[in-house]
């Protein structure tokens, strides 16, 4: 490995290279599934790689093998200098970055049961089980159980000086249940949809989720969505379990947030946002209760690291102080335009692609409503949706639309009816403006989203947001003619 | 830009032997998937990523007695391959039996496809690359505008070889320039251009469509959301299809009773046929599953009937019927895709469709679009770069961005008019590519809208 870094390294300064960094990426997963009671996929897979990337002339350019030998990496270093001569003819104010210092060092995901040490048979037995759980409700049409585990190796060094080795240790679960009839489709998921709870840790999380003990009830609910009346359509409070805020979280402010966007870097594709420059500092982006940070150092969450792909230390930086938009995600060349040195979320999905700005783990500190059955109780009326089923936001991150796998109306402080194909829209900081009650610490949960798309070529991102659930007032819900 | 010896067939098909020669007392099945792709991206007029990735990946199935394990690598030497096949067949041993398994495809020999390969495609160089760009932002400058968006160049091969026999691969490329152009109001414009053969892309003609677009939509305005008559341009045609492909045209789908398809049953207009169709070269041609099995012609949506499904070994097995070549790398959860959709062109001229509208809306492409509800295809999504009022068959003004939620069926049981020209349009990341014309529609719900933002 060392002879592959120092021959990039060598070979990009002997090209003219100002700057250039290496990542050695070695990844590897194990994904299990089960359908209908039986095994639908088991697959362990394995990529390694490195990625070269350098500045010539003021201009990037990057290359990427999954060759791992000394004379590949000087040739891919040559073809990445290449590509940074052909964006050289393209280009305005020479690249440029912060002063962060070069790191140097070691993490290692902590963990108590490392997940590749349990044998598929362990996990397979956890995943039917709660399939068995599902098969006692009669009706339930396709019942679905995931298992993911993964570990990251890679090591970053650069012609500055740093040198940063890291492990990263993920694992996700959940269980689907889905009813159908003439007319409807309905899903229950547990502990969240979109394959379940993602956490960097050890096979502990899996082991705390107690999938089988929500089997029965996620089949009953699918099963009593067929039959629930449709949700109302009107302006209404809305209580939003801590997933959906999560996720509420992740596309209104956790993208808008990122300073490439806010550059224009994005415009052709994931999009702009609606917090530009002149906004940091002034713009009250929701109500008083409102107070959101970027935290690359909370236990468990996949934004979690010791540093980001270019060398900077995990940290943790207010976003949105007291309903007040303070602070932006940020890279070592982007950083410079707010005058600031970078907060350390320059993070590339692997070997083969370009560290980009991806959130950390971004979240929404709890409140003090108490517990969600507390919150409901101090609702008269309104509807508490739970789980998200839909997701569209435009390309400034303003007007937003969310569905939910099943809605409850609240009447005088009680849950009463079931509702089904609930939706509500509305404009981001009306609707971070509308909130009047965020629930305490002990609702507050750090979910993980393993799937956050960015970037060309795509990226995906893994990423966290910790949430309580929240109450909202005004809210358009129920959209569209059904 | 081609590392050759990642898409040269004789190699590849030496690897494939060498890995199912590992295999022993089971079926098994490997799938080589090698890119080499480059991207040069451009934003603020200027070059600000690009990128180059050389990767090549073996997947192996391993199946015995009902029991299967997936495993890949992207070490492709003697080890690496032993240690690949190893894995698969330990989670194969260790993994649960699947009565519903189906037996592994056999559908021999074939030689191997160049059908969508140019070799001016796979040369593109850096520079050539850059060049595009440049045109792109020299439009952008003439216009006053600023320059986003993405040209890149891909050769990819794809090789699949069984224990029963089967043999199949190809090689094709792409080449696709996407732009936005925006303004200093904010308004934009976007064109793309996908074709296999780099020649076809254009950078001075798709920066001249997104500047026209960029101009004319200066100084948007407000409109009450509702419903409204719209002309939808090929690109906002193309989300659909591209959406009703994941919900509704999968054989899954059907099977679990997901989908708004019901075979036989009147599900459009009689003037809609949607299908799909690999081997087509106007399209972005692809003849080989991941399965290995070859891609058939797919009639999905004749005059409006629902009449079939594409159908991977798995689903085709439970239908008793046979694989139509839609087959996703296994394990596949997903089910068969359609991934090279083709709606019918009308009779009208496209410059006639605006029109035949009295008032209404011109679309020119949809942004982030999702499911509401997958069993009634409704669908909703953002408008982008270039909404239009029309009044009295004349575009009146640009009007700010609308939020649709729609029932697709009903909208396309309502098709008053098609072009009758067809684009090609790739989708921005899910591999799915879809002629399509563009539609007049006679009502099209429009739910939201971005008018309340500034006073946010």
């Amino acid at each position: 490995m060392n002879e592959i870094i120092d021959r990039a390294l060598d070979a990009a300064e002997r090209a003219g290279a100002s700057y250039s960094d290496i990542r050695l990426v070695e990844r590897e997963n194990e994904t299990l599934s089960v359908k209908n009671g039986a095994l639908e996929a088991a697959e362990s897979d394995r990529s390694a790689g490195f990625g070269v990337r350098l500045v010539i002339d003021g201009a990037w350019g990057f290359s990427s093998s999954a060759v791992l030998e000394a004379d590949e990496a000087e040739r891919v270093t040559r073809e990445a200098a290449g590509i940074a001569r052909a964006s050289a003819s393209a280009r305005r104010a020479p690249v440029s970055f912060d002063d962060s210092p070069p790191a140097v060092g070691r993490y290692v995901t902590p963990i108590e049961e490392d997940p590749f040490s349990v044998s598929i048979d362990d996990k397979l037995g956890i995943l039917l089980a709660a399939d068995a759980e599902m098969g006692r409700v009669p009706g339930v049409s396709v019942r679905e159980g995931f298992l993911d585990s993964g570990r990251e190796r890679k090591t970053f060094a650069s012609s500055e000086g740093a040198r940063v080795e890291q492990e990263i240790i993920e694992v996700g679960a959940g269980i689907e249940a889905t009813a159908v009839n003439a007319d409807e489709v309905q899903v229950r998921s547990y502990p969240n949809s979109a394959g379940g709870q993602f956490v960097a840790g050890g096979f502990e999380a899996v082991r705390a989720m107690d999938l089988g003990a929500h089997g029965q009830r996620v089949g009953e609910e699918a099963i009593a969505l067929l039959d629930a009346p449709q949700c109302p359509t009107g302006e209404m409070t809305v209580i939003l379990d801590s997933s959906q805020v999560a996720l509420q979280v992740h596309e209104s402010c956790g993208h808008p947030i990122e300073l490439d966007r806010v550059l224009g870097q994005e415009a052709s594709f994931a999009g702009t946002s609606f917090l530009t420059l002149d906004k940091l500092g002034k713009l009250q982006y929701g109500s008083e209760l409102v107070s959101i940070d970027a935290d690359a150092t909370a236990p468990g969450g996949l934004g979690t690291f010791g540093w980001d792909d270019e060398g900077v230390p995990a940290q943790n930086v207010p976003i949105v102080s007291a309903g007040r938009f303070v602070g932006y995600l940020t890279s070592r060349e982007t950083a410079p335009v707010i005058g600031q040195r970078s907060m350390g979320s320059s993070r590339a999905w692997s070997w083969n692609r370009i560290p980009m700005i991806r959130m950390t783990n971004v979240s929404l500190r709890p409140g003090d409503a108490g517990s969600l059955e507390d919150l409901i109780a101090d609702t008269r009326d309104g509807i508490f949706l739970d789980v998200n089923r839909s997701w569209s936001i435009d390309d400034r991150r303003l007007n937003f639309q969310f569905g939910t796998q099943v809605g409850w109306l609240i009447e005088n402080g009680r849950r009463t009816q079931l509702v089904r194909n609930p939706t509500y829209t509305g404009i981001t900081p009306q609707f971070w403006g509308s909130c009047d009650a965020i629930c305490g610490v002990a609702e507050w949960i750090l979910w993980g989203v393993p799937n956050c798309g960015k970037g060309e070529p795509m990226q995906t991102g893994h990423v966290g947001h910790g949430a309580s659930p929240a109450r909202f007032r005004s809210v358009q819900v129920g959209v569209g003619r059904w | 830009m081609v590392t050759g010896a990642l898409h040269d067939p004789e190699a590849v098909a030496a690897i494939l032997e060498r890995a199912l020669a590992n295999v022993s007392g089971a079926e098994a099945e490997a799938v080589y998937s090698a890119k080499d792709h480059a991207l040069t991206r451009f934003a603020n007029s200027r070059i600000h990523q690009n990128v180059a990735e050389h990767d090549a990946q073996l997947r192996v199935r391993v199946v015995s007695d009902g029991r299967t394990g997936v495993a890949t690598t992207n070490r492709l030497d003697d080890e690496g391959l032993r240690e690949v096949v190893a894995r698969a067949s330990t989670v194969c041993a260790r993994a649960a039996r699947n009565p519903q398994q189906p037996p592994l495809p056999e559908d021999g020999v074939r030689p191997h496809a160049t059908l969508g390969w140019r070799d001016a495609t796979a040369a593109t160089d850096p520079e050539g690359r850059a060049a595009q760009a440049r045109a792109v932002i020299a439009v952008a400058d003439a216009h006053n505008l600023e320059a986003s968006g993405a040209f890149s160049t891909e050769a990819e091969t794809l090789a699949i070889a069984n224990t029963r026999g089967l043999r199949a691969s190809e090689s094709s490329t792409e080449a696709r320039l996407v732009t936005v152009l925006t303004a200093q109001d904010g308004s934009s414009g976007y064109a793309q251009a996908t074709s296999p053969d780099v020649a076809a892309v254009d950078g001075d003609a798709v920066g001249a469509e997104a500047a026209d677009k960029a101009a004319r939509s200066a100084g948007a305005g407000d409109l009450e959301p509702g419903e409204y008559p719209v002309v939808l341009e090929e690109y906002a045609v193309a989300a659909i299809l591209e959406y009703l492909s994941w919900i509704g045209f999968s054989a899954l789908a059907v099977q679990e009773g997901r989908s708004f398809m019901e075979l036989g049953r009147q599900v459009m207009g009689e003037n809609v046929d949607i299908w799909d169709d690999g081997p087509d070269p106007i399209g972005l041609p692809s003849t080989v599953d991941y399965e290995g099995v070859a891609k058939r012609r797919v009639d999905v949506v004749t005059k409006g009937v629902a009449t079939a499904l594409v159908h991977d070994s798995a689903t085709a097995q439970r239908a008793g019927t046979v694989s139509t070549g839609h087959g996703l790398p296994a394990p596949n959860v997903f089910g068969p895709l359609a991934w090279n959709l083709f709606m019918a062109p009308g009779a009208v001229p496209r410059e006639e469709l605006v029109g035949r509208l009295d008032r209404g809306l011109w679309v020119t492409r949809f942004h982030y679009v999702n499911v509401v509800h997958a069993k009634r295809a409704i669908l909703t999504g953002m408008t982008k770069d270039g909404t239009f009022l029309v009044e009295n068959g004349r575009i009146v003004r640009p009007v700010r961005n609308f939020r649709f939620t729609q029932s697709i069926p009903e909208a396309f049981s309502r098709i008053a008019a098609a072009s009758n020209s067809t684009r090609l349009v790739a989708a921005e990341y899910s591999g799915i590519s879809a002629r399509a014309p563009a539609l007049l529609i006679d009502r099209f719900a429009f739910t939201g809208a971005t008018a309340a933002e500034e006073a946010a």
